[in-house]
C-alpha cells in the first residue's frame, strides 16, 4: 500500500509520521506538497499536525483551502481512507469532511502529556486491529483541542457509533480528570458517517516505538495497513 | 466602502478566554461585569458597485472563510463614505 503525507506551510509533524510509518512500520510512505494537485496512487492521505498558516484566523481554516485539498475531498468521496492528527484533524473539521469543530482548551493551557485513549469502535478501517474497550497510551500537545459540536451533532455521532476514541483515566473511565482539554463527551477522535475519513487530536505518530514510551499508536496504523492489504485482495 | 466584521462564539461554546478576562476584571474590582465572550473583529476595504452587491459578497466570504458556522456567529456593518 501507499501512503501520502501531505505537508502544509507550518506542519510539523510531517516528518514524524513519514518517519514511523517508513522506519517503524516498514510502510512505502510519500510526502504530498499542499501547492500540488493529487496525483498518483495512494491508499491512505495522512493530515499530520503542527500550526499550518500560523493557525492564523482559526486552526485548519486557511490550510483547507490549499489546492491539494480538493484531490483528497474527491479522494475521501471516492472512498479513500484519510486521517488527520492534531492539526490534521482540525483541518477536516474545517473542511466539513468531519463533523464538529475544535476549540481553545478548557484549561486555557497548551497541553503536552501522555494521555490514555479507550478504543470505542473497532468496526472502521482504523481501530480493526485493536479491541473494543482497550487502552491506548499516546501523547497530545496541542492548545486548541477541545472537541466541540452542538447537540443534535452529538446524537448524530453517537447513533452512528463514530466517536472511536474517548480520554480516559488509568480505570478506562472517561472521567473529567482525564479529559486534558475540555472536550465534549472526552472524545478524542471521530470518523465520518462512511467511516473512512478519521481525525484525532492525540499523535499516534509519536507512539510507536519504546523509546518514546508507548508503541499503542501502531494499532491505528497496522489497522489501516491491514484494510488496505484487504482491499487489495479483493481487487485482485 | 469600509465593512467592519464582527465574529463572534455561538451562546452554546464554551469561552475559557472570556471567562479568565471575566475573572480578571473582578479581581480589578470591576465586579458589576458578567458574561464576557471574546471575540473577533476584523475591517475591509471593498470595491462594489453597490450596497447590496458588497452584502452578498460578505456574507459569501463570512460562511466561507471568516467565521465557522459549526462554532460562531458573525455580522457586519457597511460604511459608505471612508474611514
Amino acid at each position: 500500500m501507499r501512503w501520502g503525507v501531505i505537508v502544509f506551510p507550518g506542519s510539523c509533524d510531517d516528518q514524524d509520521v513519514f518517519d514511523t510509518l517508513k522506519r517503524d512500520m516498514g510502510q512505502k510512505v510519500k510526502f504530498l506538497w499542499h501547492k500540488d494537485d493529487l496525483v498518483g496512487h495512494f491508499d491512505c492521505l495522512v493530515l499530520p499536525g503542527g500550526f499550518s498558516y500560523g493557525d492564523y484566523l482559526r486552526c485548519g481554516a486557511v490550510a483547507r483551502f490549499s489546492p491539494i485539498m480538493r484531490g483528497v475531498v474527491e479522494f475521501a468521496r471516492q472512498g479513500g481512507l484519510v486521517l488527520g492528527i492534531c492539526n490534521g484533524f482540525q483541518i477536516l473539521c474545517e473542511s466539513g469532511l468531519l463533523p464538529g469543530a475544535l476549540v481553545r482548551n478548557a484549561g486555557l493551557q497548551f497541553v503536552c502529556q501522555q494521555v490514555l485513549l479507550r478504543v470505542e469502535e473497532t468496526d472502521t478501517p482504523f481501530t480493526c486491529e485493536a479491541k473494543k474497550g482497550q487502552l491506548l497510551k499516546a501523547p497530545v500537545k496541542h492548545g486548541e483541542g477541545c472537541y466541540y459540536a452542538d447537540s443534535a451533532t452529538l446524537e448524530r455521532l453517537r447513533k452512528n457509533h463514530q466517536i472511536l476514541l474517548r480520554y480516559v483515566d488509568a480505570k478506562g473511565r472517561a472521567s473529567p480528570s482525564a479529559n486534558p482539554n475540555g472536550s465534549l463527551d472526552n472524545i478524542a477522535g471521530v470518523c465520518n458517517e462512511t467511516r473512512n475519513v478519521f481525525g484525532l487530536m492525540p499523535h499516534p505518530e509519536d507512539a510507536c516505538n519504546k523509546l518514546l514510551g508507548s508503541e499503542d499508536g501502531r494499532k491505528i496504523f497496522s489497522s489501516i495497513a491491514v484494510t488496505c492489504a484487504q482491499r487489495e485482495h479483493r481487487h485482485a | 466602502m469600509v465593512v467592519k466584521i464582527f465574529v463572534s462564539l455561538k451562546s452554546g461554546v464554551l469561552d475559557p478566554q472570556g471567562k479568565a478576562i471575566e475573572r480578571s476584571l473582578h479581581t480589578l474590582g470591576y465586579s458589576e461585569v458578567q458574561d464576557v465572550r471574546m471575540g473577533k473583529y476584523l475591517e475591509l476595504n471593498v470595491e462594489a458597485s453597490s450596497h447590496e452587491a458588497a452584502e452578498s459578497r460578505i456574507r459569501e466570504m463570512c460562511e466561507k472563510l471568516l467565521a465557522n458556522p459549526v462554532i460562531e456567529d458573525y455580522r457586519f456593518e457597511i460604511e459608505d463614505g471612508t474611514l
